[in-house]
């Protein structure tokens, strides 16, 4: 098993979608928010997900392909 | 000796021993070092700091690490010039450029580095590591040539000649990743859980940060002690700009700065606001990239990320850490923000060098054109004290500025070379 740590970010149009939900429905993917910020026009989570790396990987992709920015928790991590 | 008491997330205030950890396991909220300051204000004066050595590590009761044995290629302590000729240009009498392009690996991420690297050493590290597209690939493997361990430094496969030679002298693992800018952020990111390797920004990031707070130091100590009126500062991942504002603050509360009477600094280190700061502090991104500056034109109280596509690219964080955060101190400071147009990056980097003499990187174009947009839309006034930090050396970024390059050819005769002149002073260049 393996646990990944990951901010999803929602654009106005993604607010009001259960992408979470769903992650955690479709894929075999255990999630726990753990601090987030949804307003009307954008929204933020911070989230752990468990679950087998490929699962996780299959799951985030789902995500990305949703329109959720998907990116680590600490934000970018590469610097100029 | 490091007054360090511990990490505290700026989150949910959770504290944490001083370990190498960056996040706040409960919230995921970023940690940051909190120090002992009634200890600190008994030790800490002017006198001491002046006999320190002319580097960053004069203000070794400010870092988060130990100065007895510093990882120190002579990270600081760099000129702030008087800028007569650009403050004229730009209608400001009493303007300063404080050039940090002139650290040893030719930007202000020695600063970072160089504390982040210590501290590597002190937790018992054996390999130091970044992800970078430039300078900080260059710093961390300085650093790590001279503390004598391993680099690993991340590099997208695509990144410029230049800046790819700059970091690979010193010898690290270089390691270019062919794929998108997310996928490289999201390898490193993974590979800083797995490996047991002190990632510069990730795992050693509440240490590293506290290196720019020196910019704040130096600036107030080569003024005689005073701070600015206004900053102007290049902005990426947002941290820099909080912490020369949490150094300026700092400085008020142990009564360091002429006429300013100590303050205690509260339950919370890292908001504390000296009344006596009245420094307004100005962020400077290129418009590519300019997700903390498009929060603060539209009074927004999250950072949107975006995909970076700048000439600015030692400013081109999509997603900045401490975006938020950066957010707040421009607000507090009674601040401001700029986004460059792309196109009048270069004209910022060509107007410091013609006037001052100092040959910046693109992010340093950044900032002169934010300075004189300030300057032009009387946001600053002619006669207050104002500092622009140019932070990076105009070498790592050539390509940007080829176009300068237009000699006169001539052959190896008087004939010949009159004959240029001429046609040149004819054609009013």
């Amino acid at each position: 098993m393996a646990r990944q740590r990951v901010r999803f970010t929602f654009s106005a149009d993604m607010v009001r979608e259960p992408i979470i939900y769903r992650l955690g429905h479709d894929f075999d993917v255990v999630t726990n928010i753990r601090r987030a910020d949804v307003r009307a026009d954008m929204g933020w989570v911070v989230l752990e997900l468990d679950g087998t790396d490929d699962e996780i990987q299959r799951g985030l992709t789902w995500v990305a392909d949703n329109g959720v920015r998907v990116d680590p928790i600490a934000g970018d991590v590469i610097e100029g | 000796m490091a007054f360090v008491k511990g990490l505290k997330c700026r989150e949910c205030g959770r504290e944490y021993p001083g370990d190498p950890l960056n996040v706040c396991d409960f919230c995921f909220g970023p940690l940051e070092v909190i120090y002992d300051y009634v200890t600190i204000s008994e030790v800490i004066s002017r006198d001491r700091i002046a006999g320190g050595p002319l580097s960053i590590w004069r203000y070794e009761d400010l870092l988060p690490a130990s100065a007895e044995d510093p990882v120190d290629i002579m990270a600081g302590y760099t000129p702030l010039m008087k800028a007569k000729n650009l403050g004229k240009r730009l209608g400001l009498n009493n303007l300063y450029i404080k050039n940090d392009s002139v650290n040893p690996s030719f930007s202000f991420k020695d600063r970072v580095v160089s504390v982040a690297a210590t501290k590597a050493v002190e937790f018992g590290y054996e390999t130091l590591a970044c992800a970078s597209t430039g300078n900080l690939a260059c710093s961390v493997a300085a650093h790590a040539a001279r503390a004598g361990i391993d680099a690993v430094v991340f590099i997208p496969a695509d990144l410029e000649r230049g800046k790819v030679i700059g970091a690979a002298v010193y010898n690290p693992t270089l390691v270019a990743v062919d794929g998108t800018y997310d996928e490289v952020n999201r390898l490193c990111s993974e590979i800083s859980d797995n490996y047991p390797w002190a990632f510069v920004n990730i795992n050693m990031r509440p240490y590293y940060a506290e290196g720019s707070k020196t910019l704040g130091y130096e600036v107030a100590e080569q003024l005689g002690w005073r701070i600015p009126d206004h900053v102007v500062i290049p902005s990426a991942s947002g941290a820099m700009f909080t912490k020369i504002w949490k150094g300026f603050n700092e400085l008020a509360c142990l009564g360091l700065l002429d006429g300013v009477e100590p303050m205690p600094f509260g339950a919370d280190q890292n908001t504390v606001h000296h009344p006596a700061v009245t420094t307004r502090m100005h962020m400077a991104q290129a418009e590519g990239c300019s997700p903390i500056v498009w929060a603060w034109e539209n009074q927004k109280n999250q950072i949107r990320p975006v995909r970076p596509d700048s000439i600015a690219k030692s400013l081109a964080i999509g997603n900045p850490a401490d975006g938020i955060y950066a957010l707040r101190v421009i607000r507090e400071s009674d601040g401001s923000g700029y986004a460059v147009p792309e196109n009048k990056v270069v004209e910022g980097i060509k107007l410091l060098a013609e006037t001052e003499g100092v040959f910046t990187e693109t992010a340093g174009g950044v900032t002169v054109s934010t300075l004189k947009y300030l300057a032009e839309s009387g946001a600053i006034g002619p006669d207050e004290l104002t500092v622009a930090y140019i932070t990076g050396n105009g070498l790592k970024t050539q390509e940007a500025v080829e176009e300068v390059v237009n000699p006169l050819l001539v052959k190896p005769m008087m004939g010949s070379f009159e004959a240029a002149l001429e046609s040149r002073m004819a054609a009013g260049v």
